[in-house]
């Protein structure tokens, strides 16, 4: 299965203790931010700090990616020399446009991976669209490396570069939300949404959340660990979606005893496409401590 | 006038003395007057000097505080202050707990004015100085419970006790509330003061707000007041949640909270009839909310929350999923509005809540308590009192009372405070012995006491992630390190007693 991005947690890679109790709530991805929570007199501190926090600490199977500054900085090439040595799993993008710029940022991972003798390859990479050209490129920017695993859409840079705000409904967002699912879907990566930053309005976030997970997301960067039990929560499949699923994957289990091809659940076929989606609600429910795998063919 | 003759006289006489009973005499004269203009010329109201004075309070006697309004208490320093001005030296300062705001305290202990402090915490100035070593005699440290049982076994003699009171009338009837009138200023329940005045030699009552006799319903009984003193405030109740109280947004906390109150519902003891206390800190305090919406999914109830009362315990009471509120101290004006408005929220004596030696304290009836440590360690031993620089900085309250009372005790600690590991080897002071813990939740892992294998089998069905102590510790090790010993000097300047009275541990001081 592919990896569960459900929440992806932005932490200030200038905060140790944040840094250090990041995993302990169950994120799916923690994002260590090198760019825009660092002041330019801590760039230096904080990009040691995160490689020493890679190295160190134990993040368990947290998939951990780090924002890096944009390659046009006199940060972004020091920044993917640390955070590649330190092994991190996914290098972010920030403010991305071209699909040559990841080509860029594609070219200097590939460097260290091959001074350090990782394989090459083994970096992935992230882009945040966080303009109108960002946006219009989404799928050329998707499509321009086999390290990509998602686009995220960033929407405070994105809003300023559109010349609006942002609202509550999200209404100047859904053009570029929806061009970055469909975009993800076409290149076959995950589509991530953008931060809500109210921490005392957890009713409207919940109704962003439902949203986005309507549009298709497979998950949202947030910002604070109180966010994470209501992403999980909506992204967690019904217990009728979960009794279907596994019907479907008992029926494929059946099939395959058989050595049939052909998998069929009360006398009709079932399709690839219903079984992708069986298998991603299963593998969801077991994220969300729904179901156990042990459980599922019973 | 009730007439008779001579004879009837002399046999009633004589039936007196057979009996040795004495005469009637004649009635005295009746007061007629309106008993409302009566009661203020009767009245025990006098100012603090004269009090003091007619208390009889001397040089070496003890006096003794109550801790109520927390932070924002105006009584201790006032009283401390008025003593030093009339020129007491050398007394024994006995205070249900000491905070922050009791930090003018060092002068009257530079000045001898006072020279023994007895109290369940210390925090501020206050406590960072006598680490460093400011007074002669060590501060002796007691739970709530062993206070109730030393000042009831007379190990603890208050000579005279001075306590706030948000409301009092003329004859001394004081409650930390009032149904008469608004109060100045209002802390709830007056637990910890009701020992105080039944035991004390001479009782004075402080108030900002003399009302109407009877003050009913009240906390403190007419009969066990000597004076009563009008003061312009008691304290400031805005801050009675301050201190260790405080409600929290915090993640780690509330992750914390959420972890002990899955704890409590796969255990054996969430059940119909359950009862449940939490102690101070933001985590557990938390823990009430998660467990309400246990025991709603559930459909069960608890008889009764105990001890510090907190808005969440009140919600759920005002819910209906716990039936009765025993307040020992409130921790928030909701909890202590509560105890105005709500008829099932009962205020309880320190005595009734903890008292060690007495089979039916509350805490002995007592299910699931919750409680917050500054430090654990591997033999599942807690200190709340000193922290990881070895400076006094928190209070016993009611740890050790209800970590032994309870069936089950649940400790909350993160692993880690910023550098600073929270489980460790050996505890810096031992306040509740692990013999007595049952349970540590932390952010990173539960650990079971391995003498509660009932409990370890409960909570392994249960999607806990269980860990041993040992195992934690390392994980805090391996991030932090091990500490460097602390700089203690060879001075004693605290002695921890148990709460049977027996001395636990001590506290040196620091040098630096």
């Amino acid at each position: 299965m592919g990896r569960l991005r459900r929440t992806m947690m932005f932490v200030p890679g200038n905060n140790p203790s944040m840094m250090q109790d990041a995993y302990i709530y169950g994120a799916d991805s923690i994002m260590l931010d090198l760019e825009d929570s660092v002041t330019l007199a801590e760039k230096d501190a904080a990009r040691r700090l995160v490689y020493h926090a890679l190295k160190e600490i134990n993040y368990g199977n947290t998939e951990m990616v780090v924002r890096i500054n944009p390659l046009n900085t006199p940060f972004g090439v020091k920044d993917v020399e640390a955070v590649v040595k330190a092994g991190v799993n996914v290098i972010r993008m920030p403010k991305t446009e071209t699909a040559d710029e990841v080509r860029e940022v594609e070219e200097e991972i590939e460097k260290v991976e091959r001074e350090i003798g990782v394989p090459v390859g083994k970096t992935l990479i992230m882009a945040a669209l966080e303009s109108a050209l960002g946006v219009i490129n989404a799928y050329s920017i998707a499509t321009s490396s086999k390290r990509m695993m998602g686009i995220a859409l960033g929407a405070e840079d994105y809003c300023a570069n559109l010349k609006t705000n942002r609202s509550k409904d999200g209404a100047e967002l859904l053009l570029a939300r929806q061009t970055i699912v469909v975009a993800a879907r076409a290149a076959g990566i995950d589509a991530l949404d953008t931060v809500f930053s109210d921490m005392n309005d957890m009713e409207t976030f919940r109704k962003d959340v439902e949203f986005i997970k309507k549009l298709g997301f497979d998950g949202k960067s947030i910002i604070n660990p109180r966010q994470i039990s209501i992403v999980h929560e909506t992204f967690a499949p019904s217990q009728k979606e979960i009794d279907k699923a596994r019907l479907i994957l008992n029926a494929i289990k059946d099939a395959e005893k058989r050595g049939s091809g052909v998998v069929s659940l009360n006398g009709k076929m079932v399709d690839k496409p219903v079984v992708i989606r069986a298998q991603r609600c299963i593998d969801t429910a077991i994220a969300s401590g729904l179901i156990t795998r042990e459980e599922l063919y019973v | 006038m009730y007439k008779v003759d001579k004879e009837y006289k002399d046999l009633l006489k004589q039936t007196a003395k057979k009996m040795h009973l004495p005469v009637q005499k004649l009635a005295e004269k009746k007061n007629p007057e309106f008993r409302g203009d009566y009661q203020k010329k009767c009245d025990k109201i006098v100012d603090l000097e004269t009090a003091v004075i007619n208390c009889g309070l001397k040089d070496g006697m003890t006096v003794s505080f109550h801790h109520h309004f927390r932070n924002g208490d105006k009584v201790v320093n006032y009283v401390m202050n008025k003593l030093a001005q009339m020129g007491f030296k050398n007394l024994h300062l006995a205070a249900s707990s000491l905070t922050d705001v009791h930090a003018p305290l060092i002068d009257h202990i530079k000045n001898g004015v006072i020279t023994q402090i007895s109290t369940s915490g210390l925090r501020g100035e206050l406590a960072d100085s006598i680490s460093h070593g400011l007074m002669e005699n060590p501060v002796i440290f007691r739970s709530h419970g062993g206070r109730a049982a030393a000042i009831a076994n007379d190990e603890l003699h208050i000579d005279v006790a001075f306590l706030g009171a948000s409301s009092c009338d003329y004859m001394g009837n004081a409650n930390g509330y009032s149904r008469t009138s608004e109060e100045k200023s209002i802390c709830g329940s007056l637990g910890y003061a009701m020992v105080d005045a039944e035991y004390a030699d001479k009782v004075i009552i402080l108030t900002d707000n003399i009302v109407p006799y009877p003050n009913a319903p009240f906390a403190i009984c007419e009969r066990d007041v000597d004076y009563v003193v009008e003061i312009a405030s008691v304290g400031d109740s805005s801050k009675i949640s301050s201190g260790a109280i405080r409600d929290t947004k915090n993640p780690h906390d509330l992750l914390l909270a959420q972890t002990a109150a899955k704890v409590v519902a796969n255990s054996p003891y969430f059940k119909e009839g359950f009862s449940m206390q939490t102690g101070s800190g933001g985590a557990s305090l938390a823990a009430t909310q998660y467990i309400g919406e246990y025991m709603k999914e559930a459909g069960i109830t608890a008889r009764f929350a105990l001890g510090g009362i907190t808005s969440h315990m009140v919600k759920l009471h005002e819910e209906g999923l716990i039936k009765r509120l025993l307040d020992v101290q409130s921790f928030d004006m909701i909890a202590a509005q509560s105890l105005k408005n709500n008829r099932f929220h009962q205020q309880i004596s320190g005595n009734e809540y903890a008292n060690p030696f007495e089979p039916g304290s509350a805490m002995n009836l007592l299910d699931v308590v919750i409680l917050s440590a500054l430090e654990v360690d591997v033999n599942f031993n807690v200190n709340v009192l000193t922290g990881s620089d070895g400076i006094i900085r928190g209070a016993i309250g009611g740890h050790p009372d209800t970590a032994k009372g309870a069936a089950m005790s649940i400790i909350v600690c993160p692993l880690l405070r910023g550098r600073i590991p929270c489980v460790v080897d050996k505890v810096t002071t031992l306040i509740t012995p692990g013999e007595t813990v049952d349970v540590i939740v932390t952010d990173r892992g539960v650990a079971v006491n391995p003498a509660r294998k009932d409990l370890l089998e409960c909570l392994q069905d249960a999607k806990i992630r269980l860990r041993t102590i040992e195992d934690l510790r390392d994980e805090a090790y391996s991030i932090i390190g091990e500490a460097d010993p602390l700089p203690f000097g060879d001075k004693v300047v605290g002695v921890v007693t148990s709460p049977e009275g027996a001395v636990l541990d001590i506290i040196k001081n620091i040098v630096e």
